[in-house]
């Protein structure tokens, strides 16, 4: 048998297994919209108890499950993969699954409200479509020529790793919605769409990176970024984002990638 | 309401339906209805790999694949199924690094691949790389890589359009599908999809159980349309349960982290899986490692202040090798928990994490209307279905294999059915079903709460028919459901309105989930042995010699309108693998 290995045990795991929930009494201001009962959108206050080790998600849950089940938002995971539910959480961009509430100052009113930039259908839903479209501009897809292998390309470690961090992206939008230049110009590609394009332009096995290079020279491509890395705080995956723009913007000049 | 017409229909874009589509799409009018975005999808949660004995590592090959796959399913496998499985595997991955999937490389730049659950050199001698992977996000990768071919090949969706009926008509005395329903989330309309050829490939249904890796949105809305239409649902008593969800909250930490060396220890620091699978030890069959893990616990060597779960030990791993080949389940561990994998252990506990059963399909999937009729042009493929390539239990690594190989299958045959099939007439008044039960729940003045319904119901499935059942437990549940199904009828919505009716949504999926757990739990408790994911207590050994067989559950109406279930069974298919006891 093997020999116990756990003799230590640190504070945060005590912590963690400590299952004694201590509930507090948080108030969440909810930005409401819903053009079926009034034009215009408006501010409203839920208290709950909850305990703060749970989700800025599950408190959104509880108020749609106990007090109001028109309040609308988009969720599926509940674990941060599948970029369903991307809000302004006291003024910043986060994932409602991903965002605990003590670490966002439970003792002042917690504001939720829709992403910026985007039309707001109903409370925390907006229109992904234009987001979608700048994705589907930038030609997200492996481009080749030639025969295909019989099997599979190689690609060296070095190689696989130029790319991996843009490889990470949800396409939740948190990243796009945190810039001053989509706000003011929703034309502009916004940050998740170059992001995805960097994914394909320093991939070895792509063969179509000029092509994106001369959609991201536009005059809403990659020259709109400002570099005010919003969108790199605003990344729920931890990528990037403003790094990965200038990379971009670097091989536009070179044109080596 | 509107009608649109389509040669073929898929419902749901994950991996399944997102595979289908790249093939349907090249061959046919496709368009794929799906309630969320396409990468919302849960594929996307997958993390550890895709099995294919492509042999980069080490001596492997597609036998040794099909032989674990049947041994991991406890021998309910259907053999000719698992085969194809395993033999297509190969081309199944080499066609996704070649649609730009990014695979972790070898130091000679072919595909990485490593150690999973189940999975063995020479018919279980020791552990063999099979897993085929991309860090700890390998389903991600194929859901976004899956998205990005769907969109160069220009695929048609209708995103956030709820497909809530399936279209049966009878023509000449036999069974056809028509077309679906589906309800428009933005606006609250109605829209009949009529379709030579439809794949279901929408997914799991988990949600019925609380402690779930499955997303909030997998609540068996497919499998339950069919089965409301008189189709037979499959196996439904064999549910996964995951050994390693983060406790208390159950998402998942990839059985990959014990592919990298990852040690499951009690509260005495035991390495425990060494007693129950002395070859295999942790990296043996999950139905095996989940009931060791409760085993602990019962008798009284779980962690913590209630001896409620137990630790997943990455501490002796180097850092880098978390960094590199982990890194999205360390981050879990951090976010949610607090905690420091580096230094750490991880509280643990099983989570209730794929469905084994579903809708019963042939090797082309094909959906079976009894043991053996085909429903000309209906497919499905994926979680929904099944095959049945996993039989009592699914082997790590199986599913994404599984979405891939039979999404393609299911995409070719039914372009190939809609380029010479015509359109069956559609019923008269086609989305009456549909437009009845919103109306009803829209307008509901009953006392009865969709979310407290919802956790009576989880709360009993945990309770009774997870990782051990008796007869005893699987009668409260049968009980518990029947009373939930009766106080569903005075659910009640608070949202009245047409747009982005969530609210509504919930109601409907909990109606879905009501009747699939009622066909899990009599399945269950007429199934008198113990196989894969299926513990009885009160049976604990495996019984070929009665239940070597699929359970086939109907739906079936009476005279007076009450519903009842009809099992019926299925024989396996077996080819050259003997049943044998099972050791790990």
């Amino acid at each position: 048998m093997s020999t116990p290995t756990l003799d230590k045990h640190s504070a945060a795991l005590d912590a963690a297994e400590n299952d004694a929930s201590h509930l507090i009494s948080v108030t969440f201001r909810i930005r409401r919209f819903n053009p079926e009962v009034a034009e215009d959108a408006s501010w409203q206050d839920f208290q709950l108890e909850i305990d703060p080790k749970e989700r800025v998600l599950d408190a959104l849950h509880k108020i749609k499950w106990d007090q109001d089940g028109s309040l609308t938002f988009r969720r599926s995971c509940a674990h941060g993969i599948c970029g369903s539910d991307a809000m302004r959480i006291n003024g910043r961009n986060r994932l409602a699954c991903k965002t605990l509430i003590k670490d966002i100052n439970p003792e002042k009113p917690i504001t939720v409200e829709a992403i910026k930039g985007l039309t707001v259908l109903k409370d925390l839903v907006v229109d992904m479509e234009p987001f979608f479209q700048a994705y589907r501009d930038v030609m997200p897809f492996l481009i080749t020529t030639g025969n295909e292998p019989t099997r599979e390309r190689r690609q060296s470690a070095e190689d696989r790793e130029r790319f991996d961090d843009t490889t990470k992206c949800i396409l939740c939008a948190a990243c796009t919605t945190s810039c001053p230049v989509f706000w003011n110009d929703g034309q502009y590609f916004g940050p998740a769409a170059i992001v995805n394009a960097h994914r394909f332009i320093f991939d070895s096995r792509d063969e179509g990176g000029e092509q994106r290079l001369e959609i991201l020279n536009d005059k809403d491509g990659v020259w709109r970024c400002r570099t005010t890395f919003n969108c790199t705080d605003a990344c729920p995956r931890g990528i990037e984002v403003t790094k990965a723009i200038q990379e971009v913007k670097r091989a536009l000049i070179t044109r080596r990638f | 309401m509107k009608i649109h017409k389509y040669d073929t229909v898929i419902v749901g874009a994950g991996g399944a339906g997102m595979r289908a589509a790249i093939e349907s799409t090249k061959r046919s009018r496709t368009a794929v209805l799906t309630k969320l975005y396409p990468t919302r999808s849960h594929t996307g949660a997958a993390q550890g790999g895709m099995a294919a004995a492509l042999a980069n590592v080490e001596e492997d090959n597609w036998e040794w694949h099909t032989f674990d796959t049947i041994k991991g399913g406890d021998y309910l496998v259907d053999q000719d199924a698992a085969e194809i499985l395993a033999k297509e595997a190969i081309d199944s991955v080499l066609d996704l690094e070649k649609m730009g999937l990014p695979f972790n490389r070898t130091p000679d730049g072919t595909i990485d691949q490593r150690r999973f659950g189940g999975h063995s050199r020479n018919h279980g001698e020791a552990p063999v790389r099979r897993s085929c992977y991309a860090s700890d996000r390998t389903g991600h990768m194929i859901l976004q890589t899956l998205y990005q071919n769907c969109v160069k090949e220009g695929v048609e969706f209708f995103n956030e359009f709820y497909v809530l009926d399936l279209l049966l008509q009878d023509v000449d005395g036999v069974k056809k599908s028509a077309g679906v329903v589906a309800y428009e989330l933005a606006t609250g309309e109605i829209h009949v999809f009529q379709a030579k050829a439809i794949i279901f490939a929408s997914g799991g249904t988990g949600k019925f159980f609380k402690v779930t890796s499955n997303a909030h949105t997998l609540t068996g809305d497919g499998q339950a349309a069919a089965y409301r239409r008189g189709l037979p649902l499959e196996d439904m008593e064999f549910f996964q349960f995951h050994p390693t969800g983060i406790w208390r909250m159950g998402i998942l930490l990839t059985e990959g982290a014990r592919g990298e060396g990852g040690i499951l220890r009690n509260k005495d620091g035991e390495r425990f899986m060494e007693k129950y699978a002395p070859v295999m030890k942790d990296l043996a069959s999950r139905d095996v490692v989940s009931r060791s893990i409760y085993t602990e616990i019962r008798e009284g060597r779980g962690c913590g202040p209630d001896g409620d779960h137990v630790y997943l030990d990455l501490t002796h791993l180097p850092p880098e090798q978390l960094d590199a080949k982990l890194p999205d389940i360390t981050e879990f561990a951090r976010t949610y928990l607090g905690i420091e994998p580096y230094t750490d252990p991880i509280p643990i506990q099983p989570t209730a994490h794929y469905a084994m059963g579903g809708i019963p399909t042939n090797v082309e999937g094909e959906v079976l209307a009894d043991n053996t009729t085909v429903v000309p042009g209906l497919y499905a493929a994926g979680e929904v279905a099944c095959v049945s390539v996993h039989g009592a239990n699914r082997l790590g690594t199986n599913s994404l294999l599984d979405i891939n190989v039979f999404g393609r299958r299911a995409g070719i045959a039914a372009a190939e059915y809609s380029a010479t099939a015509d359109f069956v007439e559609l019923p008269e008044d086609p989305a009456k079903l549909v437009a009845d039960q919103v109306e009803r729940l829209r307008n509901s003045t009953g006392n009865e709460r969709v979310a407290e319904l919802r956790k009576e119901l989880q709360e009993c499935m945990d309770a009774n028919v997870m990782v051990f059942r008796t007869e005893q437990t699987i009668k409260t549940a049968v009980e518990k459901i029947a009373e939930l199904r009766e106080r569903y009828r005075n659910v009640a919505i608070q949202d009245k309105g047409k747009r982005f009716n969530t609210d509504l949504l919930e109601a409907v999926e909990l109606g879905n989930l009501l009747d699939l757990a009622e066909v899990m739990a009599v399945s269950a408790l007429a199934r008198k042995e113990s196989r894969g994911g299926h513990y009885r207590e009160d049976y604990p050994n495996r019984d070929d010699v009665n239940f070597m067989r699929h359970t086939m559950a109907y739906r079936e109406v009476g005279a007076d309108g009450s519903e009842s279930i009809r099992l019926d069974y299925k024989p396996v298919v077996q080819t050259r693998y003997q049943p044998m006891e099972r050791k790990y």
